[in-house]
């Protein structure tokens, strides 16, 4: 595996007397798949908003392969570096069409201000033309060219959940967070997702981080995996590695399953 | 009285609508209206007419058997609807004959002033053209009551088609004759009033028989024809595209001559409204784009319409303190070229402005929804104290203003925007500003920075999380806001030639903020509608004297509950651009 894309040490984050992300150290490799799982109230999402800079993490660095630390910047600015996300409750605007979600995420790209836009010279048609275009493409490449005029809000779950990936694509990122992107999905939308979560990776060599609670999932794509559990790592490797971590069965199952020795 | 009685419809309509139309007379809402005839007409060997006041009485009675009848099969009356129906009138007829024999043995007037005589004349049907024996009046009173409650309790039983057909039929009939004597004030300064008087409208200013007739049945026959898809919409839609967009820019071109020649078709007084409504058009233009696209909710708007109206009168009043230095400048270099004057003052009010925003914006962008509102409420009532003050009065002239503003002029006519024709000349000007504004809202609205205000107006995380920088892309939403209001902040100062810091209060951000909502949030068209209607309609109305704040009022009330899009939404016209199934390369 090549340099570490996103390296995260000794990350804290606390809310009042609850520490919900506690010394996490993570090293994210270029070009990989990263998946980090544990019980609902891990503190995974709060990983991801430390990540992204939604929350100020107390302790510790969030450090940017050529882009520097992070844990003290705006969202704009990660994004900017190529550091995008998606939610595990999906968040589009639900109001705008398929299209506008994807021409905001390509926001940043674009140069036109405020006298460019009202005076529409030559170079911000010029950037609007490439911008309907990328926009297409990128919609094309998650499978919903002919869904670009319809209003987010009405597309199937499973579209929605491509558009917000095809949204965070747009801000061409480096890193993509994807929060539980197969969540509420059935076994054949899961599978077509794993494929595509490939696909980013192989196509566009994007380095992905995910978090996800179907273990099936994990377990196919991803190939490194940290297991988080009230806030803290209890576990780093890969899945066959976790698949036979005692402390990961207990987690998950209880102490009387890691006991019997039951599988995952 | 059991309780199963006091539920039943009948009882319950019949009281609510008396009880409603006496509180009506009682704070004199009637006999405001008792000399404004709505219909004229021969009848029974006398001209009679219907007042204002009457038709609000007769509503009541209709209301209350149309909401007492039960609903039937559609189509037909219920079985029992129109026994309801009469009955409700009848309870309605027997408040009001009990309110009127009330009011003739005890004199309210001491404590309701408006409880006049002519008042229990009115409801009851008594007296003028109904004179007759007191003993009939009651058997009278409660017949109508009767009578008119089974109309309404009919009309529910209606098909829905015929009552859709019939519903604009009566309410424009209504309309015209609320509005008869600014129809008439129209007609008489294009010196038409003549012809038209006779058979459409009558002395008493109300619209006549063969006239409302003849509009009625204008009105059904509209509704037929959209029925069967005759509407010019429609008729449109059927045409070849290259077709069509002949006829629309056609229809655009004549619009626009209409609108050029509308303030000398309508004459002066109708003018100075149209230039009101365009001011606000103008302000709810800029609002729009801070409250519609950006979805930042202000409250101090008029605080940007102040400044733009102060700099522009400081930069052009003969009693300006800076009067002396401008004759000084003037004097100097006026013969090489203009350095004062209008033309000046609007770009130096619309910086003034925007900056204004600019510098508001910077500490208080970082709160959210209501936070904002307050905060921006607090900077628009600092605005209007400063320009009152005694601190300031030297310059702002505290609270006697400014006055002395100096006219605008027509580029490159020389023609001073003043005199008598004053309204129709600053109408260009304001017309202009609004086609620049929307223009400006246009291109705005359709580029990157509109996207990505419509990505903070709908989930500012995200948009944040997507590499948008919340704060600029606020600042500039706040800045060009702030710069149109600065823009109609001088064409005011140069409507009234005088500025007061009173112009500047709360309610004009109020207004702005509620013809936005009436018109459409977000909606360029809906922002001129808006202003027409919210802006227009109350001074149209003027007939209705105190009371027109409070139709008002009530019109609000309703439109936000029947339609709380507004009257004509975004959304709309996106689907209107884009129907159903059409290919999605047209842009």
């Amino acid at each position: 595996m090549s340099e570490a894309m996103l390296s995260i040490q000794k990350l804290t984050k606390r809310f009042g007397g609850l520490t919900a992300v506690d010394d996490i150290s993570i090293e994210v490799p270029e070009r990989s798949i990263y998946a980090v799982i544990g019980p609902n109230g891990a503190g995974k999402t709060t990983l991801f908003n430390c990540i992204t800079g939604f929350y100020r993490p107390e302790e510790g660095a969030v450090r940017l392969a050529g882009g520097g630390n992070l844990e003290r910047l705006r969202p704009d600015e990660i994004a900017r570096l190529g550091v995008t996300r998606t939610y595990q409750n999906i968040r589009l605007f639900a109001d705008l069409t398929a299209l506008e979600n994807v021409q905001i995420g390509l926001h940043h790209r674009l140069r036109t201000g405020l006298v460019g836009a009202i005076l529409r010279p030559p170079a911000a048609r010029r950037e609007e033309a490439w911008a309907l275009g990328e926009a297409r493409r990128l919609l094309a490449y998650v499978d919903l060219a002919e869904e670009g005029d319809q209003v987010a809000r009405n597309l199937p779950y499973g579209a929605q959940r491509r558009l917000e990936i095809a949204r965070a694509l747009a801000t061409e990122p480096r890193l993509l967070l994807l929060d539980e992107p197969t969540a509420g999905m059935n076994p054949n939308e899961t599978a077509e997702m794993i494929d595509f979560i490939r696909r980013l990776r192989d196509d566009l060599g994007l380095t992905v981080l995910l978090i996800e609670h179907d273990m099936k999932v994990i377990m196919t794509v991803s190939q490194r995996i940290t297991v988080m559990d009230f806030g803290q790592k209890i576990a780093e490797g890969t899945p066959a590695e976790i698949q036979a971590n005692p402390r990961v069965i207990e987690a998950y199952l209880g102490r009387g399953a890691a006991a019997a020795g039951k599988g995952v | 009285m059991s309780r199963s009685l006091l539920q039943h419809p009948s009882l319950r309509s019949g009281l609510i609508a008396g009880l409603v139309t006496v509180f009506l007379g009682l704070v004199g809402f009637l006999s405001a209206f008792q000399d404004d005839a709505l219909l004229v007409g021969h009848l029974l060997g006398a001209n009679r007419s219907l007042t204002l006041g009457t038709a609000v009485v007769l509503a009541a009675l209709i209301w209350a058997g149309a909401r007492a009848a039960p609903a039937g099969r559609p189509g037909w009356p219920a079985p029992r609807g129109p026994l309801y129906g009469a009955l409700a009138g009848l309870v309605a007829a027997l408040v009001l004959a009990a309110f009127a024999r009330l009011g003739r043995s005890v004199d309210l007037r001491a404590i309701f002033p408006k409880a006049s005589p002519e008042l229990y004349d009115m409801v009851a049907f008594s007296g003028g053209a109904f004179a007759g024996e007191a003993g009939w009046e009651l058997l009278r009173l409660l017949i109508l009551g009767a009578a008119m409650g089974l109309l309404g309790a009919l009309w529910q039983g209606l098909a829905p088609r015929s009552r859709r057909l019939a519903t604009p039929a009566i309410l424009l009939v209504l309309g015209l004759g609320v509005f008869a004597e600014q129809f008439l004030l129209v007609l008489a300064h294009n010196g038409i009033a003549e012809h038209f008087r006779g058979w459409l409208f009558l002395k008493g200013g109300g619209l006549a028989a063969p006239g409302a007739i003849l509009v009625a049945v204008l009105a059904v026959a509209a509704g037929l024809a959209a029925e069967r898809g005759w509407t010019p919409r429609q008729a449109l839609a059927r045409q070849a595209p290259a077709r069509r967009r002949a006829i629309l820019s056609l229809g655009w071109t004549l619009a626009l001559a209409l609108t050029l020649v509308l303030p000398w078709l309508l004459g002066s007084y109708h003018s100075d409204v149209l230039d009101t409504v365009g001011l606000y058009a103008l302000m709810g233009l800029g609002l729009n784009i801070v409250v519609g696209f950006a979805g930042m909710l202000d409250l101090g708007y008029v605080a940007f319409f102040a400044l733009g109206a102060y700099t522009a009168a400081v930069l052009t009043s003969k009693e300006s303190f800076l009067a002396p230095c401008i004759r000084l400048v003037e004097g100097v270099c006026a013969e090489h070229m203009p350095l004062t004057g209008f033309w000046v003052a609007v770009p130096a009010a619309v910086l003034v402005a925007g900056l204004g925003g600019v510098l508001l914006g910077i500490p208080v962008l970082k709160m959210r929804g209501d936070y904002l509102a307050i905060i921006t409420l607090g900077f628009g009532e600092i605005i209007r104290i400063l320009a009152q003050s005694d601190w300031l009065r030297p310059y702002l002239g505290g609270s006697q203003g400014i006055a002395g503003i100096a006219p605008a002029t027509i580029p490159f006519s020389g023609i001073a925007v003043a005199g008598l024709r004053k309204p129709q000349l600053l109408f260009y000007l304001i017309l202009a500003a609004c086609l620049l504004a929307v223009f400006i809202a246009r291109r705005l609205r359709d580029s990157r920075l509109g996207r990505a205000w419509m990505a903070i107006r709908e989930d500012e995380d995200v948009a944040e999380a997507m590499g948008i920088h919340l704060v600029m892309t606020k600042l500039m939403a706040f800045g060009t806001g702030a710069a149109l209001a600065g823009l109609a902040g001088t064409l005011f100062g140069v409507k009234l030639t005088t500025i007061y810091p009173h112009s500047f209060a709360l309610l004009v951000s109020i207004n702005i903020l509620a013809l936005i909502i009436v018109g459409g949030m977000g909606s360029i068209a809906g922002v001129m509608v808006g202003a027409l209607v919210l802006v227009g309609l109350p001074e149209l109305l003027r007939d209705f004297q105190d009371f027109r704040w409070m139709a008002f009022g009530a019109v609000l009330v309703w439109m936000m509950l029947n339609r709380p899009e507004g009257l004509l939404p975004d959304a709309e016209r996106r689907r209107e651009l884009r129907p159903e199934g059409a290919p999605a390369a047209a842009d």
